[in-house]
């Protein structure tokens, strides 16, 4: 990281170990943004996820989101979590057991003044949600396979699933998908995701811009 | 503590730790790297009864006077802990453990998927008091919370 101090302005970093990022912003005067340390953290996504649910309803404000899946293991609800509640939202963490979210996490929701609620069952979940946001369980997060033979494809949400679901209410993922979303959930006005994806672009850029001091003007045409 | 109630023989020189919560001086002298390696003599009382603490241990350290290091390293497991330098069998100087915000190079993370698992790595191990009351440590950078077995365990 030394090295790339003197040849970069500004350095990304993806590393499978935690706190990677924060280890390496200690290390070096260049800005280094987090693109995801191990099953740490992962703070451009969550960037792009609060843009996609602000572009969907307007606010950030007291919505009612529901995270499923691995919550233990994945970075990006961890990020994401941390950040809604600062934006008053109500969170369930649908997840099984063993891949609850972790108990630092829910300490630090809890001390923020978020609402939290936990469960196992995403079916009770669905039509309170505004935002149903999915994950998949990533079989290389798991120290141990028969761990996560044990959670694989406990969650999958498919087009009827959503009969009950508020009209404004969207369903997010940070991509790829495994089965956790059925593909009839696509072509439904619920499905955000591949909008979230496209949303990862822009927001990156405006990151990258931040960091080396460009001006993003107001409108782009 | 009065003279009836002395357990153990007054040290000429060295370091007498009191307040210890009961029942974690062993913990104490393996934080203090004292349980290996040394020949000062060392005096344990354990369990004793305390107005302040209800059971407290008590180290009586003989020829050797803790450091300001060391104190920090204390103050993980024993923040209310009074410290009595002893010279000539008179307190010289009364010290206290006092916990710090960061703690540096005292333990490593015990993460196993923690950056500072990595040997090649550098930068010195670092955790951080997140509350004191109930205390709560992290690793500064996986954000991981460390139990006190684990930091014991994990000294450096």
């Amino acid at each position: 990281m030394q090295m790339i101090d003197g040849y970069a302005d500004v350095a990304a970093i993806r590393h499978p170990q935690q706190g990677a990022a924060q280890y390496s912003a200690d290390a070096i005067e260049i800005p280094v943004l987090n693109a995801g340390d191990g099953a740490g953290n992962h703070p451009t996504q969550t960037l792009l996820d609060l843009f996609t649910i602000r572009e969907a309803h307007g606010t950030l404000e007291g919505l009612n989101v529901v995270l499923v899946g691995d919550l233990r293991y994945g970075r990006t609800v961890h990020s994401l979590s941390h950040a809604l509640v600062r934006f008053g939202a109500t969170l369930t963490l649908v997840s099984p057991e063993s891949l609850r979210m972790p108990s630092e996490i829910v300490s630090d929701l809890n001390a923020g003044g978020a609402e939290v609620t936990e469960t196992t069952d995403l079916a009770g979940t669905i039509a309170e949600a505004d935002v149903i946001y999915m994950t998949r369980i990533q079989k290389e997060r798991f120290p141990d396979e028969d761990e996560y033979t044990k959670v694989a494809g406990i969650y999958m949400l498919t087009a009827s699933d959503l009969a009950n679901s508020k009209e404004s209410m969207i369903i997010m993922h940070p991509l790829p998908r495994v089965n956790e979303i059925h593909p009839s959930v696509d072509s439904t006005h619920h499905a955000r995701y591949f909008q979230q994806a496209f949303n990862g672009v822009v927001a990156r850029m405006a990151l990258l811009c931040d960091c080396l001091g460009v001006k993003i003007p107001k409108k782009v045409k | 503590m009065s003279d009836e109630m002395r357990r153990v023989t007054a040290i000429c020189n060295g370091t007498v730790v009191d307040h210890i919560p009961g029942g974690r001086a062993i913990q104490v002298l393996r934080m203090l790297r004292l349980d290996i390696g040394r020949s000062n003599p060392i005096s344990m009382v354990m369990n004793v009864p305390s107005a302040k603490l209800g059971r407290k241990d008590v180290l009586k350290i003989e020829d050797r006077e803790l450091s300001q290091e060391e104190l920090d390293r204390l103050a993980l497991i024993a923040p209310a802990a009074s410290v009595a330098i002893i010279r000539n069998y008179r307190v010289a100087e009364k010290l206290k453990a006092e916990l710090g915000e960061d703690l540096v190079n005292i333990a490593r993370c015990s993460f196993w998927n923690c950056i500072t698992q990595n040997a090649r790595e550098p930068l010195p191990h670092k955790l951080r008091v997140v509350n004191i009351e109930p205390l709560e440590i992290r690793c500064s950078y996986c954000e991981r919370g460390q139990d006190m077995d684990e930091i014991v365990d994990n000294i450096l």
